[in-house]
């Protein structure tokens, strides 16, 4: 079997070049590859498209990228915790394509699924149906809506195995699965890596196919954006 | 007047048993307070759960847990987890029983508008549009009035869309009202003290009203 196995982030992001289109998965800072983004941010890649549910917060996830201006584009549901995004959003600094989130989610599945378009009713009668073609199935009106695909998907698992099959904890699993088959170069990066045969096949979420470098990061933070407890 | 409150807890009356319910950011999520012991709902999280329970105590704290709202949560006993793409499809595929969100504008012929500010508030639409283009059930916590008095149940939305003919019930801090298939807001209840002239001068679109308006038990 090949080797997946790299020894650490900065050997799995070494090639990332500049102007590539990166997906990385992640909630919020929910299951985001936080060892990765700070081996980009060090290696100091420009003119990255990033594919990302949201775009972190000031200072961290992905927010580190944009304050470099290590990001050319942002293509994201949600960039409501990052003022420093609003901030070159506004002042025509940084490109955003905003999508529905559900629609994001199916454009990855579809990319890694070799599905180039499907048909969504997300976003009829509003600036997202903008220069789309609209069918009606059944009596509504739908969207046609392309596939995504990225030269690199960067995700964050809870476990792996040295084939890549990975598996995700809790909401940290979230769009990293989609995105893990949808790049041509899939890294995972885990807070475990075990040995062959210690997952359950039955368990598996991401089959190893779609990922082509694997290593145990260190020192997760897993920032919490909304710490709300029951007294 | 009702308070936010107030409004979660009028929300919560219209739970059904054995429901399956998205609820949005702000005021929706409160209704989950309310919702009476005896019945069995199961709530949704777009990033990935089924089966949404109270916020941990101190010590139970999972960063890898959280609701849409980045909050940290915890699950109830027969809980689901799932990816993105797989909690869309529950969304788009009309599984979802009832859906709860607030809104900044609704039009008499159902549209919502709640994702954009142009030129002051870029957030984005997470997943209002998927989930208002799908649910079966659509019931909208708002204001009736923006701060300077201006009419949110409007003719027409002033702000740009999140979705068309979709909200079917609103709840105000003024009253409870239905938006009917063929355009037009029917008034259905008034808050505690609220006149239905209030409700009149406070609401832009058609307001249908039929016989004696019943003030609200909440």
């Amino acid at each position: 079997m090949i080797n997946k196995v790299v020894v650490g982030p900065d050997e799995a992001v070494h090639d990332i070049f500049d102007n590539a289109t990166l997906m990385l998965g992640g909630f919020g800072l929910c299951g985001i590859p936080e060892n990765c983004i700070s081996s980009i941010l060090k290696k100091g890649t420009k003119g990255l498209t990033c594919i990302s549910n949201n775009a972190g917060v000031d200072d961290f996830g992905i927010g580190l990228l944009l304050k470099t201006k290590q990001v050319k584009k942002m293509i994201s549901s949600y960039v409501g915790e990052n003022s420093e995004f609003e901030r070159q959003l506004l002042s025509g600094e940084l490109e955003v394509e905003l999508i529905p989130q559900g629609t994001l989610a199916e454009r990855v599945r579809a990319g890694g699924a070799g599905i180039p378009a499907f048909f969504s009713p997300a976003g009829v009668g509003t600036e997202v149906a903008t220069g789309k073609e609209m069918r009606e199935f059944n009596g509504k009106t739908y969207l046609l809506e392309q596939w995504l695909r990225a030269d690199f998907s960067i995700v964050k698992a809870w476990k792996g195995d040295t084939a890549g099959n990975l598996v995700y904890k809790g909401t940290a699993r979230n769009f990293n699965p989609m995105m893990a088959t949808a790049g041509k170069i899939t890294i995972a990066e885990v807070e475990e890596l075990v040995p062959l045969g210690e997952l359950d096949p039955n368990q598996i979420h991401t089959p190893g196919i779609y990922v082509q470098r694997i290593f145990q990061g260190k020192n997760y933070e897993k920032r919490i954006e909304q710490r709300t407890i029951s007294k | 007047m009702l308070d936010k409150t107030g409004i979660a807890k009028r929300i919560a009356q219209e739970v059904g048993d054995g429901m399956y319910i998205n609820l949005g950011i702000g005021i929706p999520t409160l209704v989950a307070n309310y919702i009476p012991s005896h019945l069995h709902v199961v709530l949704q999280s777009e990033n990935g759960l089924l089966g949404i329970g109270p916020f941990p105590t101190e010590s139970k704290i999972d960063p890898d847990l959280i609701n849409a709202g980045k909050q940290t949560i915890t699950m109830m006993p027969g809980s689901a987890l799932f990816n993105s793409a797989e909690s869309f499809a529950m969304i788009r595929g009309g599984h979802v029983d009832l859906t709860i969100l607030g809104a900044m504008e609704v039009s008499e012929n159902g549209d919502i508008a709640n994702w954009k500010v142009p030129g002051k508030m870029v957030k984005g639409m997470g997943g209002a549009m998927d989930l208002v283009a799908s649910a079966k059930h659509i019931i909208v916590a708002m204001q009736h009035c923006s701060k300077e008095g201006a009419s949110k149940l409007l003719k027409k939305c002033t702000l740009p869309i999140t979705g068309i003919k979709c909200v079917k019930r609103i709840v105000s801090d003024l009253a409870v009202l239905d938006v009917l298939p063929q355009g037009g807001f029917k008034l259905l209840e008034r808050a505690p003290g609220i006149s239905v002239d209030q409700i009149k001068n406070a609401t832009e679109g058609r307001l249908e009203i039929d016989g004696n308006i019943p003030e609200m038990q909440v």
